[in-house]
Protein backbone atom coordinates (compact mmCIF):
# COMPACT_ATOMS: atom_id res chain seq x y z
CA UNK A 1 0.00 0.00 0.00
CA UNK A 2 2.48 2.60 1.10
CA UNK A 3 4.91 1.74 -1.77
CA UNK A 4 2.01 2.54 -4.32
CA UNK A 5 1.15 5.42 -2.52
CA UNK A 6 4.31 6.89 -3.13
CA UNK A 7 4.46 5.78 -6.82
CA UNK A 8 1.97 7.69 -7.83
CA UNK A 9 2.98 11.14 -6.38
CA UNK A 10 4.78 13.24 -9.11
CA UNK A 11 8.77 13.34 -8.99
CA UNK A 12 9.09 16.65 -7.27
CA UNK A 13 7.06 15.56 -4.19
CA UNK A 14 9.02 12.45 -3.79
CA UNK A 15 12.09 13.97 -3.57
CA UNK A 16 11.05 16.35 -1.06
CA UNK A 17 9.49 13.69 1.44
CA UNK A 18 12.21 11.72 0.73
CA UNK A 19 14.72 13.02 3.76
CA UNK A 20 14.22 15.02 7.24
CA UNK A 21 16.57 17.40 6.02
CA UNK A 22 14.11 18.43 3.84
CA UNK A 23 11.62 20.88 5.65
CA UNK A 24 8.78 22.51 4.55
CA UNK A 25 8.13 26.66 5.36
CA UNK A 26 5.59 28.93 5.34
CA UNK A 27 6.03 32.26 4.05
CA UNK A 28 2.78 34.35 6.16
CA UNK A 29 1.59 37.28 5.49
CA UNK A 30 -0.72 38.59 8.07
CA UNK A 31 -2.35 42.26 8.13
CA UNK A 32 -3.49 43.51 11.40
CA UNK A 33 -6.20 46.38 11.13
CA UNK A 34 -5.91 49.29 13.23
CA UNK A 35 -8.98 49.25 15.64
CA UNK A 36 -9.77 52.84 17.21
CA UNK A 37 -11.01 52.05 20.39
CA UNK A 38 -11.03 53.75 23.81
CA UNK A 39 -8.92 50.81 25.01
CA UNK A 40 -6.37 48.93 22.78
CA UNK A 41 -4.30 45.90 23.23
CA UNK A 42 -2.71 43.98 20.55
CA UNK A 43 -4.18 40.95 19.29
CA UNK A 44 -3.01 37.44 19.92
CA UNK A 45 -2.82 35.72 16.88
CA UNK A 46 -1.71 31.65 16.00
CA UNK A 47 -1.39 30.35 12.50
CA UNK A 48 -1.61 26.82 12.41
CA UNK A 49 -1.71 24.04 9.77
CA UNK A 50 -4.57 21.57 10.10
CA UNK A 51 -6.19 18.54 7.85
CA UNK A 52 -10.01 17.49 7.69
CA UNK A 53 -10.93 14.81 10.35
CA UNK A 54 -7.29 15.34 12.19
CA UNK A 55 -7.60 16.00 15.53
CA UNK A 56 -4.20 18.12 16.14
CA UNK A 57 -2.60 20.71 13.66
CA UNK A 58 0.83 22.03 13.70
CA UNK A 59 1.55 25.56 14.95
CA UNK A 60 3.10 27.74 12.38
CA UNK A 61 3.38 31.15 14.57
CA UNK A 62 1.60 32.08 17.61
CA UNK A 63 1.96 35.99 19.08
CA UNK A 64 1.17 36.70 22.58
CA UNK A 65 2.00 38.96 25.71
CA UNK A 66 5.62 38.12 26.68
CA UNK A 67 6.78 38.01 30.22
CA UNK A 68 7.01 41.08 31.76
CA UNK A 69 8.93 42.83 35.13
CA UNK A 70 6.71 42.48 37.97
CA UNK A 71 3.47 41.92 35.88
CA UNK A 72 0.70 40.67 37.95
CA UNK A 73 -0.57 37.95 34.94
CA UNK A 74 1.91 36.15 32.97
CA UNK A 75 0.30 36.40 29.07
CA UNK A 76 0.51 32.69 28.73
CA UNK A 77 -2.93 32.89 30.94
CA UNK A 78 -4.95 34.55 28.16
CA UNK A 79 -3.56 31.50 25.05
CA UNK A 80 -6.77 29.40 25.81
CA UNK A 81 -8.93 32.55 24.54
CA UNK A 82 -7.02 31.68 21.10
CA UNK A 83 -9.74 28.87 21.46
CA UNK A 84 -9.76 27.23 17.79
CA UNK A 85 -5.46 26.98 18.24
CA UNK A 86 -5.58 26.41 21.46
CA UNK A 87 -7.49 22.88 20.70
CA UNK A 88 -5.67 21.64 17.90
CA UNK A 89 -2.32 22.90 18.79
CA UNK A 90 -1.54 24.90 21.51
CA UNK A 91 -2.40 23.02 24.25
CA UNK A 92 0.29 20.24 23.22
CA UNK A 93 2.90 22.94 22.35
CA UNK A 94 5.81 23.67 24.56
CA UNK A 95 6.26 27.44 25.01
CA UNK A 96 7.97 29.57 23.62
CA UNK A 97 9.17 28.17 20.63
CA UNK A 98 11.74 28.92 18.54
CA UNK A 99 10.85 30.34 15.40
CA UNK A 100 7.11 29.77 15.99
CA UNK A 101 6.07 31.96 19.04
CA UNK A 102 6.79 35.73 19.90
CA UNK A 103 5.73 38.95 20.71
CA UNK A 104 1.99 40.94 19.83
CA UNK A 105 2.49 42.83 16.75
CA UNK A 106 1.48 46.49 16.27
CA UNK A 107 -1.50 47.00 13.45
CA UNK A 108 -0.05 46.88 10.02
CA UNK A 109 1.09 43.79 7.55
CA UNK A 110 3.61 41.19 9.15
CA UNK A 111 5.55 38.91 6.93
CA UNK A 112 7.11 35.70 8.37
CA UNK A 113 8.42 32.82 7.23
CA UNK A 114 8.23 29.57 9.25
CA UNK A 115 9.64 26.37 9.01
CA UNK A 116 6.81 23.74 10.18
CA UNK A 117 9.16 20.80 9.48
CA UNK A 118 8.54 18.03 6.91
CA UNK A 119 4.82 18.35 5.73
CA UNK A 120 3.42 15.14 3.98
CA UNK A 121 1.66 15.74 0.71
CA UNK A 122 -2.28 16.80 1.03
CA UNK A 123 -5.23 18.88 1.43
CA UNK A 124 -4.50 20.90 4.00
CA UNK A 125 -5.88 24.64 5.59
CA UNK A 126 -3.72 27.28 7.48
CA UNK A 127 -5.97 29.12 9.93
CA UNK A 128 -4.99 32.41 11.38
CA UNK A 129 -7.01 33.32 14.35
CA UNK A 130 -6.96 36.36 16.02
CA UNK A 131 -8.60 37.46 19.44
CA UNK A 132 -8.23 40.58 21.17
CA UNK A 133 -9.24 41.72 24.74
CA UNK A 134 -11.89 43.85 25.37
CA UNK A 135 -12.71 42.91 21.44
CA UNK A 136 -13.61 40.14 19.29
CA UNK A 137 -12.05 37.16 18.10
CA UNK A 138 -11.92 36.04 14.22
CA UNK A 139 -10.41 32.51 12.53
CA UNK A 140 -9.42 33.07 8.45
CA UNK A 141 -9.43 29.43 6.43
CA UNK A 142 -6.51 29.17 3.81
CA UNK A 143 -6.95 26.16 1.55
CA UNK A 144 -3.71 24.63 0.86
CA UNK A 145 -2.77 21.77 -1.30
CA UNK A 146 0.42 20.52 -0.76
CA UNK A 147 2.24 18.68 -3.12
CA UNK A 148 5.70 19.37 -2.32
CA UNK A 149 6.03 22.20 -4.99
CA UNK A 150 5.71 25.76 -4.38
CA UNK A 151 2.52 27.29 -5.29
CA UNK A 152 2.36 29.61 -7.96
CA UNK A 153 -0.50 31.57 -6.49
CA UNK A 154 -0.51 32.22 -3.09
CA UNK A 155 -3.72 30.83 -0.86
CA UNK A 156 -5.41 34.39 0.35
CA UNK A 157 -8.31 35.46 3.08
CA UNK A 158 -9.40 38.25 4.58
CA UNK A 159 -10.81 38.96 7.55
CA UNK A 160 -13.42 41.36 8.67
CA UNK A 161 -13.11 42.49 12.50
CA UNK A 162 -9.76 41.47 13.76
CA UNK A 163 -7.87 40.76 11.03
CA UNK A 164 -7.20 41.91 7.34
CA UNK A 165 -6.03 40.29 4.57
CA UNK A 166 -3.60 36.92 4.76
CA UNK A 167 -1.77 35.00 2.50
CA UNK A 168 -0.04 32.32 2.52
CA UNK A 169 2.68 30.34 0.35
CA UNK A 170 4.30 26.41 1.39
CA UNK A 171 7.03 26.10 -0.21
CA UNK A 172 10.12 22.95 -0.05
CA UNK B 1 -17.47 52.21 17.45
CA UNK B 2 -18.03 55.69 17.97
CA UNK B 3 -19.35 55.55 21.34
CA UNK B 4 -15.87 54.35 21.78
CA UNK B 5 -14.62 57.42 20.81
CA UNK B 6 -15.98 59.24 22.41
CA UNK B 7 -14.85 57.58 25.44
CA UNK B 8 -11.63 57.57 24.54
CA UNK B 9 -11.28 61.81 24.45
CA UNK B 10 -13.33 61.59 27.65
CA UNK B 11 -10.54 59.24 28.99
CA UNK B 12 -7.72 61.25 27.04
CA UNK B 13 -8.94 64.79 28.65
CA UNK B 14 -9.56 63.49 32.15
CA UNK B 15 -6.24 62.08 32.10
CA UNK B 16 -7.47 58.58 33.77
CA UNK B 17 -5.51 55.89 33.63
CA UNK B 18 -5.94 52.82 31.09
CA UNK B 19 -5.95 50.45 34.09
CA UNK B 20 -9.03 52.42 35.62
CA UNK B 21 -11.27 51.46 32.80
CA UNK B 22 -9.49 47.69 31.59
CA UNK B 23 -11.43 45.73 34.23
CA UNK B 24 -15.18 46.18 34.69
CA UNK B 25 -16.83 45.64 38.40
CA UNK B 26 -19.52 43.34 38.14
CA UNK B 27 -22.49 41.26 40.79
CA UNK B 28 -23.60 37.99 39.97
CA UNK B 29 -26.83 37.19 41.69
CA UNK B 30 -28.01 33.65 41.63
CA UNK B 31 -31.37 35.14 41.86
CA UNK B 32 -33.55 38.32 41.51
CA UNK B 33 -36.77 36.60 41.78
CA UNK B 34 -37.37 35.45 44.69
CA UNK B 35 -40.75 33.35 46.36
CA UNK B 36 -41.68 32.20 49.55
CA UNK B 37 -42.12 33.82 53.07
CA UNK B 38 -38.41 34.30 52.93
CA UNK B 39 -35.54 33.28 50.55
CA UNK B 40 -31.61 33.87 50.27
CA UNK B 41 -29.59 34.82 47.46
CA UNK B 42 -26.01 34.35 46.81
CA UNK B 43 -24.09 37.01 45.11
CA UNK B 44 -20.38 36.46 43.06
CA UNK B 45 -18.53 40.03 43.04
CA UNK B 46 -15.74 40.36 40.91
CA UNK B 47 -13.75 43.00 38.30
CA UNK B 48 -12.60 41.44 35.12
CA UNK B 49 -12.35 42.30 31.36
CA UNK B 50 -14.99 40.52 30.71
CA UNK B 51 -18.20 40.59 32.94
CA UNK B 52 -19.60 37.74 34.57
CA UNK B 53 -16.10 35.37 34.27
CA UNK B 54 -13.80 35.70 37.18
CA UNK B 55 -10.95 35.64 35.82
CA UNK B 56 -8.76 38.53 37.68
CA UNK B 57 -9.97 40.20 40.89
CA UNK B 58 -12.50 39.67 43.65
CA UNK B 59 -14.20 42.48 44.85
CA UNK B 60 -14.14 43.34 48.56
CA UNK B 61 -17.52 41.98 49.81
CA UNK B 62 -16.67 44.12 52.96
CA UNK B 63 -17.75 47.08 50.83
CA UNK B 64 -21.32 45.76 50.00
CA UNK B 65 -24.46 47.24 51.38
CA UNK B 66 -28.01 45.76 51.29
CA UNK B 67 -30.98 48.23 51.82
CA UNK B 68 -33.95 46.04 52.83
CA UNK B 69 -37.63 46.76 51.39
CA UNK B 70 -38.62 48.90 54.44
CA UNK B 71 -35.45 50.91 53.89
CA UNK B 72 -33.16 49.71 56.70
CA UNK B 73 -29.91 47.94 56.46
CA UNK B 74 -29.85 44.32 55.80
CA UNK B 75 -26.90 42.27 56.48
CA UNK B 76 -24.38 40.58 54.19
CA UNK B 77 -23.43 36.95 55.37
CA UNK B 78 -20.90 34.29 54.41
CA UNK B 79 -18.33 36.79 53.49
CA UNK B 80 -15.54 35.08 51.57
CA UNK B 81 -13.15 36.44 49.39
CA UNK B 82 -11.92 33.67 46.68
CA UNK B 83 -8.77 34.55 44.24
CA UNK B 84 -10.93 35.79 41.29
CA UNK B 85 -14.28 36.73 43.07
CA UNK B 86 -15.84 37.20 46.52
CA UNK B 87 -19.10 35.71 47.13
CA UNK B 88 -21.11 36.64 49.84
CA UNK B 89 -25.22 35.78 50.55
CA UNK B 90 -28.16 37.61 51.51
CA UNK B 91 -30.90 36.51 54.08
CA UNK B 92 -34.26 37.44 52.22
CA UNK B 93 -36.80 38.14 55.09
CA UNK B 94 -38.81 41.07 54.00
CA UNK B 95 -41.47 40.93 51.26
CA UNK B 96 -40.58 43.17 48.53
CA UNK B 97 -37.21 44.57 46.96
CA UNK B 98 -33.86 44.91 48.38
CA UNK B 99 -30.73 46.60 46.76
CA UNK B 100 -27.74 45.57 47.31
CA UNK B 101 -24.55 46.93 46.33
CA UNK B 102 -21.54 48.97 47.02
CA UNK B 103 -20.60 52.89 46.44
CA UNK B 104 -16.93 54.03 45.59
CA UNK B 105 -16.36 57.53 46.39
CA UNK B 106 -12.73 58.61 45.46
CA UNK B 107 -10.62 61.13 44.12
CA UNK B 108 -7.45 60.72 41.58
CA UNK B 109 -5.04 63.04 39.90
CA UNK B 110 -1.89 63.38 39.77
CA UNK B 111 1.00 66.43 40.93
CA UNK B 112 4.48 67.74 39.79
CA UNK B 113 7.01 67.04 42.37
CA UNK B 114 11.06 67.78 41.96
CA UNK B 115 10.44 67.61 37.63
CA UNK B 116 8.66 65.14 38.22
CA UNK B 117 4.63 63.86 37.50
CA UNK B 118 3.41 61.64 40.31
CA UNK B 119 0.03 59.89 40.38
CA UNK B 120 -2.87 59.82 43.49
CA UNK B 121 -2.66 55.97 44.92
CA UNK B 122 -5.48 54.34 43.58
CA UNK B 123 -9.26 54.43 45.03
CA UNK B 124 -7.69 57.21 47.44
CA UNK B 125 -10.31 58.41 49.62
CA UNK B 126 -11.44 62.19 49.26
CA UNK B 127 -10.30 63.12 53.01
CA UNK B 128 -7.06 61.47 52.62
CA UNK B 129 -5.83 63.74 50.25
CA UNK B 130 -4.65 66.25 52.20
CA UNK B 131 -1.73 63.46 53.37
CA UNK B 132 -1.26 62.00 49.82
CA UNK B 133 -0.26 65.25 48.38
CA UNK B 134 3.09 66.22 49.89
CA UNK B 135 4.50 69.42 50.48
CA UNK B 136 6.27 71.31 47.68
CA UNK B 137 3.68 69.73 44.81
CA UNK B 138 2.94 71.88 42.10
CA UNK B 139 0.34 71.85 39.18
CA UNK B 140 -2.00 69.60 41.43
CA UNK B 141 -4.75 67.76 39.45
CA UNK B 142 -7.49 66.40 41.08
CA UNK B 143 -10.67 64.91 39.83
CA UNK B 144 -13.72 63.09 42.03
CA UNK B 145 -14.41 59.48 40.81
CA UNK B 146 -17.71 58.08 41.95
CA UNK B 147 -19.15 54.80 40.92
CA UNK B 148 -22.59 52.54 42.12
CA UNK B 149 -22.68 48.86 41.36
CA UNK B 150 -25.80 47.56 42.58
CA UNK B 151 -28.32 44.43 42.17
CA UNK B 152 -31.90 44.59 43.07
CA UNK B 153 -33.25 40.96 44.46
CA UNK B 154 -37.16 41.11 45.38
CA UNK B 155 -38.83 38.70 47.51
CA UNK B 156 -42.29 38.56 46.43
CA UNK B 157 -43.94 41.79 44.22
CA UNK B 158 -41.46 44.47 43.61
CA UNK B 159 -41.71 47.17 45.97
CA UNK B 160 -40.26 50.93 45.00
CA UNK B 161 -38.34 52.01 48.32
CA UNK B 162 -34.76 51.30 47.63
CA UNK B 163 -35.36 52.74 44.51
CA UNK B 164 -35.78 56.31 45.61
CA UNK B 165 -33.01 58.34 43.89
CA UNK B 166 -30.12 59.48 46.59
CA UNK B 167 -30.24 63.28 44.77
CA UNK B 168 -26.27 63.36 44.82
CA UNK B 169 -24.48 61.90 41.85
CA UNK B 170 -25.52 59.56 39.17
CA UNK B 171 -28.51 58.14 40.37
CA UNK B 172 -30.82 55.34 38.57
CA UNK B 173 -34.25 56.44 38.30
CA UNK B 174 -36.42 53.19 36.94
CA UNK B 175 -39.60 53.34 35.10
CA UNK B 176 -39.84 49.68 35.08
CA UNK B 177 -39.10 48.08 37.89
CA UNK B 178 -35.31 46.13 37.83
CA UNK B 179 -37.07 42.94 38.47
CA UNK B 180 -39.80 43.13 36.02
CA UNK B 181 -37.70 42.88 33.16
CA UNK B 182 -38.85 40.14 30.32
CA UNK B 183 -37.28 39.47 26.56
CA UNK B 184 -38.86 41.35 24.02
CA UNK B 185 -40.11 43.84 26.40
CA UNK B 186 -38.91 47.43 26.08
CA UNK B 187 -37.86 48.41 29.34
CA UNK B 188 -37.84 52.55 29.80
CA UNK B 189 -34.67 53.33 32.72
CA UNK B 190 -33.86 56.90 33.69
CA UNK B 191 -30.72 58.51 34.94
CA UNK B 192 -30.11 61.69 37.21
CA UNK B 193 -27.28 63.38 38.03
CA UNK B 194 -27.92 65.24 41.65
CA UNK B 195 -31.64 64.83 41.20
CA UNK B 196 -32.31 65.95 38.05
CA UNK B 197 -32.57 64.28 34.59
CA UNK B 198 -29.39 62.92 33.07
CA UNK B 199 -29.41 63.83 29.00
CA UNK B 200 -27.32 62.77 26.45
CA UNK B 201 -25.23 60.04 28.80
CA UNK B 202 -24.37 56.67 27.52
CA UNK B 203 -25.37 53.40 28.97
CA UNK B 204 -23.98 50.53 28.00
CA UNK B 205 -25.08 46.75 27.72
CA UNK B 206 -23.27 44.21 27.65
CA UNK B 207 -24.92 39.99 27.95
CA UNK B 208 -23.49 37.21 29.97
CA UNK B 209 -22.09 34.22 28.17
CA UNK B 210 -18.73 36.28 26.40
CA UNK B 211 -16.87 33.13 26.62
CA UNK B 212 -19.45 31.84 24.28
CA UNK B 213 -19.24 33.90 21.37
CA UNK B 214 -16.79 35.83 19.16
CA UNK B 215 -19.13 39.09 19.75
CA UNK B 216 -18.41 41.22 22.47
CA UNK B 217 -22.52 42.34 21.78
CA UNK B 218 -21.79 45.26 23.37
CA UNK B 219 -25.06 47.68 22.68
CA UNK B 220 -24.66 51.24 23.40
CA UNK B 221 -27.56 53.98 24.53
CA UNK B 222 -28.09 57.64 24.45
CA UNK B 223 -30.44 58.72 27.21
CA UNK B 224 -32.41 61.50 26.02
CA UNK B 225 -33.93 64.76 27.04
CA UNK B 226 -36.21 63.27 29.73
CA UNK B 227 -32.78 61.61 30.98
CA UNK B 228 -34.33 57.83 29.90
CA UNK B 229 -33.05 54.98 27.50
CA UNK B 230 -35.30 52.38 26.02
CA UNK B 231 -33.82 49.13 26.41
CA UNK B 232 -35.42 46.06 24.06
CA UNK B 233 -33.58 42.88 25.20
CA UNK B 234 -33.04 40.74 22.78
CA UNK B 235 -32.80 37.00 24.97
CA UNK B 236 -33.23 36.10 28.66
CA UNK B 237 -30.19 36.37 30.53
CA UNK B 238 -28.37 38.49 32.95
CA UNK B 239 -27.32 41.71 31.27
CA UNK B 240 -24.44 44.09 32.86
CA UNK B 241 -25.50 48.18 32.40
CA UNK B 242 -23.32 50.69 33.40
CA UNK B 243 -24.21 54.28 32.64
CA UNK B 244 -21.45 56.96 32.98
CA UNK B 245 -20.75 60.45 32.96
CA UNK B 246 -18.40 63.34 33.92
CA UNK B 247 -19.07 67.27 35.26
CA UNK B 248 -17.17 70.10 36.66
CA UNK B 249 -19.70 70.12 39.93
CA UNK B 250 -17.66 68.53 42.15
CA UNK B 251 -17.95 69.33 45.72
CA UNK B 252 -14.61 67.84 46.88
CA UNK B 253 -12.80 71.10 47.31
CA UNK B 254 -9.94 71.45 44.82
CA UNK B 255 -11.15 68.84 42.23
CA UNK B 256 -11.84 70.08 38.45
CA UNK B 257 -14.04 67.65 37.46
CA UNK B 258 -16.59 64.88 38.28
CA UNK B 259 -16.20 61.32 36.62
CA UNK B 260 -19.62 59.43 37.85
CA UNK B 261 -20.90 55.91 36.87
CA UNK B 262 -23.79 53.67 37.42
CA UNK B 263 -23.39 50.00 37.01
CA UNK B 264 -26.27 47.39 38.00
CA UNK B 265 -26.76 43.39 36.91
CA UNK B 266 -30.15 43.19 35.77
CA UNK B 267 -31.69 39.64 34.95
CA UNK B 268 -34.15 39.57 31.89
CA UNK B 269 -36.46 36.11 32.59
CA UNK B 270 -38.47 34.13 29.92
CA UNK B 271 -41.75 35.46 28.28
Amino acid sequence: MHLTYRTILPATAMASLAGPALATTVDLSITLPQIKTAEYHRPYVAAWLEQAGQPTGRTVQVWYQQPRPNAREDGTKWLRDLRGWWRKSGRALDLPANGISGATRAPGTHAVSANVGQLPAGAYELVVEAVREDGNRETVRLPIAWNGKAATKAATAKGTIELGAVSAVVKP
Amino acid sequence: MKTKLVAALAAATMLIPAVATAHSPWLKPSATVVSGKEGWVTVDAAASTDVFIADHQPLPFEMMKVTQPDGSAGQVENGMRGKFRSTFDVHLTQPGTYRIGSEMAGVFGSYMLDGKEQRLPRGLAADKLKEAIPAGATDVKIMENAGRNVIFVTLGAPTDTVLKPTGKGLDFAPVTHPDDLVAGEPATFGFLVDGKPAAGIEVKVIPDGRRYRDEQKEESFTTDAKGQVKITWPAAGLYWVQASTSDKNSSIPGATDRRMSFTATLEVLQP
